[in-house]
């Protein structure tokens, strides 16, 4: 299909005329090749991106300038009352920005963008083991897209009962608003995407077992790859719980049974008839996948820093075993740990204190691996390159974020900080200062890969620097709320004297989110110029030593132009055994070579 | 919270937290600068790891957490599991029931037979009355949906749940009124399911309990009347 010429191109064999509108389908729409599939994702998930940053604007502006009319955006997205948002509305807001971020956003923008992407470059294979499943596992968001997309607009209200979607609230139509045919439509769309998200995993984990390259060990994949394939772990082992469970509700919510709706319930002045259930046991199905969903949100994005720490220190990554190792325990521990969400629900006080016990143990895993990062920098030649200061950013807010985390899985503060702004203001740091900020800095990263040019620098540091600082902004201070007590999910918080005096605390956030939704502007317009006016790259523009670099920018269908063999592990920067500062793992030992000219290149 | 635990062991996180930041920020921002390839001309130091090094920042923060995990579990058996005792080693029974429902706080008093549900006893909404230097129980069920009776300046909160009879218990130390907020998401006026707590002498609760008791049995009076 593909040839490959000698500036590292590939260039197809058809010129565009003769390319009929059937191959034009196959090619691009309902592709089989793993880069299509992984940069369909990752336009996707981008677009959501800004979806969800617009209704995190639409939160935060009722937060601080409640029940006042919301210019320009409000007439434009929001209810019949001219721009002002009802308190509906809002629940539906917090409801559908967790959703939207979470399951349309970060977990496949990291497993579906980037794993899609690469996985099968960086283990030298041509493409996935199942490529029909992987298409499939693309084309099955499409249902999910329309079903949480159109929940927004059916009568009533759309969805809001949380991302959490606790019962009785989200299974009893009478409860609320949003509990009508939009909370229906969430539950089939998430059930998509627990498809999407399973036939992903399935195919990462066979191609990572069956299609390594030959001499790519286990112990010589590149972090990015082992984080991908844990996390296709966790995804097969805890999904089914969800999917269940959320079967489990539709059934109570169509069919009348009652897994989670206790007896005796009167819920808008009517008695409700099911009964028997508990309310619990939601909760624990629900955390059994989604606590391991947090690290499905976050192990990639270590991964992915791991890679571009070493590649922009110039030097070997600190601890690749402990790093593995420490990978491994975060997800074994990952499935003991759920409880610590439902610390003050009710559940057994017992039980409480051995989830705390555990949830502890999970500090130290985190702490192995921000500890190897600093090590990973230290004695470096740093480069301070937009990719860079993402992932050094990454690591900064992660230790944020896993310090943040020890004080709720302390059980008696939890009691206090439960259900306030302290959590939002945890999960803020590990998922938006770290995850978002590991997968702008991926999209640096691999950006020359997938486009074959390059990405401009000064304005990706602007980009960074604005982002950073405006989310600090937003989201430091949300510790400090949450230290007063200040509840999440209300419309409106001064309704409460305790917390009337946050008022000037919250518009200072809002402002700062603004600007932080704003300042995207310097990232859509240097992604969008640089795909047509960027630099040429080259093959390996940074000089990194991973597989993917070897392969043509953007690389042709079959990925390699030659049979990959690996002679070493990802992260040999500054080897003494070559003249240059990299050695990449196709070289063959004590031949130089330089790598834009792979020294192994075979024609197939 | 009948003391502060929950604010000594607040503050104990912060101190050991906000020194590990401070520890990491300042060795990486210092790397940052030392190793910048600008500045550092040096060899780059050609390390895959080091086993002394990952021992001891595994034993050090495992010790730590250790130390954290034990040391909070008096408190969270305080708030949870040892129950107040009358003198005769009997559970301390309920001052009051609180019941959650979209978007209120049903409050019950048993009144002077201590019994539930018994005609003298006295209904309120949103208004609960406790005294001071007491150790106060509470009954907390839900009739309707999910809530969470969250005593902010108490550092007391628990989720409500429909089919759960719950107790919970605390001992308030000064006197005023304060916010009885919904902390788990209820529905639409979840915002607004506020109640509020006073905090009074022992005198002046009785006082109140009676007052109150006296106004329900007149309106009751005047209902019937009216019919
Ligand atoms: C050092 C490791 C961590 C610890 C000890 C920890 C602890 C906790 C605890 C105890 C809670 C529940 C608090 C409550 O609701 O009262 C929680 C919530 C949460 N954590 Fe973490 N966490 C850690 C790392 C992470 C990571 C890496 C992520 C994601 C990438 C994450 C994402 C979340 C989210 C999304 C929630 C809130 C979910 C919700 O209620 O909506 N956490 N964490
Ligand atoms: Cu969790
Ligand atoms: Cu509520």
């Amino acid at each position: 299909m593909s040839s490959i010429t000698a500036d590292g191109q590939a260039t197809h064999a058809h010129t565009s005329n003769e390319f009929g509108v059937g191959e034009f389908i196959t090619t691009y729409v309902f592709s089989r090749d793993h880069k299509v599939i992984g940069l369909q994702f990752l336009f996707s998930t981008l677009l959501w991106f800004l979806i969800g940053g617009l209704l995190a604007i639409g939160i935060r502006w009722q937060l601080a300038w409640p029940w006042s009319d919301m210019p320009v955006i409000g007439p434009m997205l929001f209810s019949a009352e001219g721009g002002q948002i009802s308190p509906e509305f809002y629940t539906m807001l917090f409801t559908m920005h967790a959703t939207v971020m979470t399951f349309l956003v970060i977990i496949p923008i990291l497993a579906g963008a980037f794993g899609n992407y690469l996985i099968p470059l960086m283990i030298g294979a041509d493409d996935m083991a199942f490529p029909t499943l992987n298409m499939l596992s693309y084309w099955v968001m499409w249902p999910a897209f329309l079903f949480f997309g159109g929940s927004f607009f059916v009568a009533g209200n759309g969805a809001s009962s949380g991302w959490t979607s606790y019962p009785p609230l989200s299974s009893i139509s009478e409860a609320a608003p949003g509990s009508g045919l939009a909370q229906t439509m969430w539950l089939i769309a998430l059930t998509c995407v627990g498809i999407s998200s399973m036939m992903g995993s399935v195919n990462y984990m066979t191609t990572i077992i069956q299609m390594r390259a030959p001499g790519m060990t286990m112990m010589r994949l590149p972090m990015t790859i082992w984080g991908m394939f844990i996390t296709a772990l966790l995804q097969a082992f805890a999904l089914p719980v969800l999917t269940a469970a959320g079967f489990m509700q539709l059934a109570d919510r169509m069919f009348g049974t009652g897994f989670f709706v206790p007896e005796g319930l009167i819920v808008n002045n009517s008695e409700m008839a099911a009964g028997g259930g508990q309310p619990l046991l939601w909760q624990h199905l629900f955390w059994f996948y989604s606590h391991p969903a947090v690290y499905i949100m976050i192990l990639p994005a270590m991964g992915m820093v791991s890679d571009i720490l070493a590649c922009f220190a110039r030097k070997p990554l600190f601890g690749y075993k402990p790093m593995v190792y420490a990978i491994c325990g975060i997800a074994g521990l990952g499935f003991i740990v759920w409880g610590h969400h439902m610390f003050v629900s009710g559940m057994n006080p017992g039980l409480g204190m051995t989830f705390m016990v555990a949830t502890m143990m999970i500090a130290l895993p985190s702490a192995v691996k921000t500890f190897n990062w600093l090590g990973t920098i230290y004695g470096g030649k740093i480069q301070f390159t937009t990719p860079m200061l993402f992932a050094l950013s990454f690591v900064l807010m992660f230790v944020i974020g896993g310090l943040s985390g020890i004080f709720m899985a302390a059980t008696p503060v939890d009691i206090f900080i439960h259900d306030t702004y302290f959590i939002v203001a945890h999960f803020h740091y590990v998922l938006f200062g770290g995850t978002a900020m590991a997968v702008f800095g991926a999209i640096y990263f691999w950006f020359p890969k997938m486009f074959g040019r390059m990405m401009n620098e000064p304005l990706g540091k602007v980009h960074f620097l604005l982002t950073f600082l405006f989310m600090n902004g937003t989201f430091f201070t949300m510790h400090i709320l949450g230290a007063v007590g200040f509840p999440r999910r209300l419309a409106d918080p001064y309704h409460y004297e305790t917390f009337r005096h946050l008022l000037p605390m919250n518009q200072f956030m809002t402002i700062c989110a603004i600007l932080m939704v704003a300042c995207q502007i310097f990232f859509i317009v240097n992604f969008f110029y640089s795909i047509f006016f960027g630099p040429k790259a080259g093959r390996n523009p940074w000089h990194a030593n991973g597989l993917e670099w070897q392969a043509p920018s953007p690389p042709g269908h079959g990925n390699f132009d030659f049979q990959p063999i690996v002679y070493r592990g990802p992260y040999e920067y500054n080897s003494p055994e070559v003249d240059e500062d990299y050695y990449p793992q196709t070289q063959p030992p004590n031949q130089r070579g330089d790598t834009d000219e792979p020294a192994t290149m075979v024609n197939h | 919270m009948a003391d502060n635990s929950i604010d000594h062991l607040f503050y104990v996180i912060l101190w050991m937290t906000g020194l590990v930041f401070i520890g990491t920020g300042l060795a990486m921002f210092w790397f940052l600068w030392k190793y910048d390839e600008k500045k550092n001309d040096g060899p780059v130091w050609y390390s895959h790891g080091s086993h002394l090094l990952e021992i001891i920042w595994s034993v050090i923060p495992a010790v730590v957490i250790l130390f954290l995990a034990i040391y909070q579990m008096d408190a969270w058996a305080g708030a949870r599991m040892r129950r107040p005792m009358l003198e005769n080693g009997q559970p301390k029974p309920a001052m009051a029931r609180v019941i959650g429902r979209q978007f209120e706080w049903k409050i019950q008093y048993p009144g002077d037979d201590k019994q539930f549900d018994t005609p003298d006893d006295l209904y309120t909404t949103n208004d609960l009355h406790v005294p001071r230097d007491e150790e106060v129980v509470l009954e907390i069920t839900s009739e309707d949906v999910l809530h969470s009776f969250f005593l902010p300046n108490f550092r007391e909160k628990q989720d409500v749940v429909p089919g759960m009879k719950q107790f919970l218990w605390f001992k308030p130390v000064k006197d005023g009124k304060y916010d009885i907020v919904c902390a788990e998401l209820c529905g639409w006026g979840h915002y607004k399911m506020k109640g509020r707590i006073t905090v009074e002498s022992a005198s002046d609760f009785r006082a109140w309990l009676q007052k109150a008791y006296d106004e329900q049995e007149l309106s009751e009076y005047s209902l019937a009347e009216a019919e």
